[in-house]
């Protein structure tokens, strides 16, 4: 099912006909895929289709049900997002991912912050935190105003592009971006693929959940795209063009349909009000 | 690639960075609204004479808001957490009363007795911090709960093993003179100024450092902000609350001790009702009711300016009473205030 792999050796990141059951839901079944270093991978697919559980068995919120997870090569198995997170996957969540009050500097290094002096006198190493945050944020191309501001003043496009650069700082070797752009205007969303591409580049493989195909081609190497929980395919970028994966993801034949019944419904030319 | 860059012209300069600048000065100064209040209150009480501005009566105000800013910045600490102590008050009361029975019906040294009643707040704090955090119930109606329990066991707990309302003579007990000198004594005769405005700025420096400089700093911003942000990215959530549920009712104790050490008895009513003012301190020191946001030096200028009032206003020669209305009237004012920045900040742009 899987397009001819792009690199020798394991890969950095490949399921292998996981499953997930909620009960007597199946909300994913049996999906294969893969990630290499300096790669986007799209993972395409309608609300419903399977993007969310797939994604949470990635970064270790879930456990699959039956098939492999592997890392490097070797199985993998997470019981918590800390597991993942201990092997450079890192997962980009929609709100999730920042403290609106604090400024851009506390919440780069939540959770992480880099201290100096001894105890009791250790402390959060402030100058050091806000250089390395303005530095981060020019790498992937944002000019924040002042490290001081407040995440909630940022836009919701910067705000992303600061948790994938957060990301990238601390050693992620996989990003994993839930719908980042899904609740964004075009140039918000210009931002955060930016910032995708930025990753790509430093070698960070980048699986990038999106239900929008105008946001995933431009910057995807591999597709996959979900429906009802199943894959209906993996495409590498030169198997597949805009129209065609369009067309897949919104599930083929009912799409052509809908087209179909809108042009009978549409008003003759020139009644437009 | 070439198309997402195609729709990206470089991002023009915000129109409204002017605005943001001004907002976000203010934003980082959560103590200015305090910081006005405080120095309008002092030339207000100033202007009225009587001494309130001389060195005497300023001994006198520093003590009452060394009363409450001593309690108000574990209390800001803990509401910038997003959680609420309401038995903070009530426990300086236990605290007391429970060093008094100590020294004077178990016939305890002072020192030891100072021991087991810090260790009684660290426990107090860890069960209002435990039951919170284990029933994820509010903060507000759990610490009420322990707020009403302790509040019978102090009235009722007296009774029983005093027979009266009140543990006295506490002056008698092994080690009154020492611990006096650390709790307890004035300084800079003969203005008598009490030692534990000392204990106020001290606190009040390491409760800031520990706020704004420190890790633990940022996780107590985080966890009041969004916890379940600050859960994803690795913060001990649980922990940083109930830590600082424990630094609340210890301070609370070291209140209670230095409060019956200074007086020598204490009333069994000691403390109830002064976990509002506690609130009060905080809230017109910038913290957000809602967590996330707070200061703690604001926390103190909130102290002082509650201080300054309740002295001030019978050093004028008005009626005590008209301490409440202005209580409320600040009160209020903070809050709109807050509300305003907490409005501005958390909005997202999208």
């Amino acid at each position: 099912m899987n397009a001819a792999p792009a690199a020798t050796g394991p890969h950095l990141l490949e399921v292998d006909n996981v499953s997930k059951y909620f009960g007597n839901v199946i909300a994913v079944r049996e999906i294969s895929a893969y990630l290499n270093g300096g790669e986007v991978l799209c993972i395409l697919g309608d609300n419903g289709a399977g993007k969310s559980t797939l994604i949470k068995i990635l970064s270790g919120v879930h456990q699959p049900d039956s098939g492999r997870l592997l890392v490097d090569g070797e199985d993998a198995h997470f019981t918590s997002p800390r597991d993942s997170r201990a092997r450079g996957i890192s997962t980009v969540y929609q709100d999730l991912a920042m403290v609106p009050l604090m400024s851009i500097w506390r919440n780069f290094f939540l959770g992480v912050e880099p201290t100096k002096g001894i105890p009791p006198f250790r402390r959060f190493d402030v100058r050091l935190a806000k250089r390395t945050v303005r530095e981060q944020l020019l790498g992937i191309g944002i000019d924040i105003r002042d490290p001081d501001q407040p995440v909630g003043t940022l836009s919701g496009g910067e705000r992303q592009a600061v948790a994938v650069a957060r990301a990238v700082h601390f050693g992620a070797r996989v990003l994993i971006l839930d719908e980042p752009t899904s609740a964004l205007g075009v140039k918000a969303a210009g931002v955060v693929l930016r910032s995708v591409v930025q990753a790509r580049d430093r070698g960070v493989g980048v699986v990038f959940i999106t239900h929008n195909p105008h946001h995933a081609y431009p910057v995807g190497d591999r597709f996959v795209i979900l429906n009802r929980g199943q894959s209906l395919g993996s495409y590498a970028k030169g198997e597949i063009d805009l129209d065609e994966l369009i067309r897949l993801m919104a599930g083929g034949e009912e799409l052509t349909e809908l087209q179909q019944e809108l042009q009978t419904m549409a008003p003759p030319a020139g009644s437009e009000r | 690639m070439a198309k997402a860059a195609e729709a990206l012209p470089p991002r023009p300069r915000d129109e409204r960075l002017a605005q943001t600048g001004l907002f976000a000065r203010l934003f980082k100064l959560p103590e200015l609204g305090a910081l006005v209040g405080a120095v309008a209150v002092f030339c207000l009480f100033w202007i009225e004479g009587n001494g309130f501005a001389s060195i005497d009566g300023s001994a006198n105000w520093t003590d009452s808001a060394s009363e409450l800013g001593i309690m108000a910045v574990p209390v800001a600490l803990l509401m910038i957490a997003g959680e609420f102590d309401l038995s903070a008050g009530v426990m300086v009361g236990s605290s007391g009363l429970l060093l008094g029975l100590l020294v004077k019906h178990l016939d305890l040294n002072v020192w030891p007795a100072i021991v087991l009643v810090l260790l009684f707040g660290m426990v107090m704090g860890l069960i209002n911090g435990a039951l919170v955090m284990s029933t994820r119930l509010p903060s507000f109606i759990v610490t009420l709960a322990t707020f009403f329990i302790l509040q019978g066991v102090n009235l009722g707990g007296t009774e029983t093993f005093t027979g009266s309302v009140l543990v006295s003579d506490i002056d008698s007990a092994k080690g009154y003179g020492s611990a006096k000198r650390i709790f307890a004594t004035t300084w800079w005769s003969p203005h008598d100024f009490q030692v534990r405005v000392f204990w106020w700025l001290g606190i009040t420096a390491v409760g800031a450092w520990v706020l704004m400089r420190t890790r633990f700093g940022n996780w107590i911003y985080s966890v009041g902000g969004d916890a379940v942000a600050a859960r994803n990215v690795g913060v001990p959530v649980v922990r940083t609350k109930i830590l600082l549920f424990m630094a609340t009712s210890t301070t609370a104790s070291l209140l209670g001790i230095m409060t019956a050490l200074l007086l020598r008895s204490v009333q069994a009513g000691e403390g109830i009702g002064r976990e509002f003012y506690f609130i009060i301190a905080a809230v017109v020191g910038g913290c957000l009711l809602t967590g996330g946001y707070g200061s703690a030096i604001g926390a103190s200028i909130g102290a002082l300016i509650i201080g300054m009032a309740t002295i001030g206003i019978p050093f004028a020669g008005w009626d005590q009473n008209w301490v409440f209305l202005f209580l409320g009237v600040i009160l209020l004012a903070a809050v709109l205030l807050n509300a305003a920045i907490r409005h501005w900040a958390a909005r997202a742009r999208l």
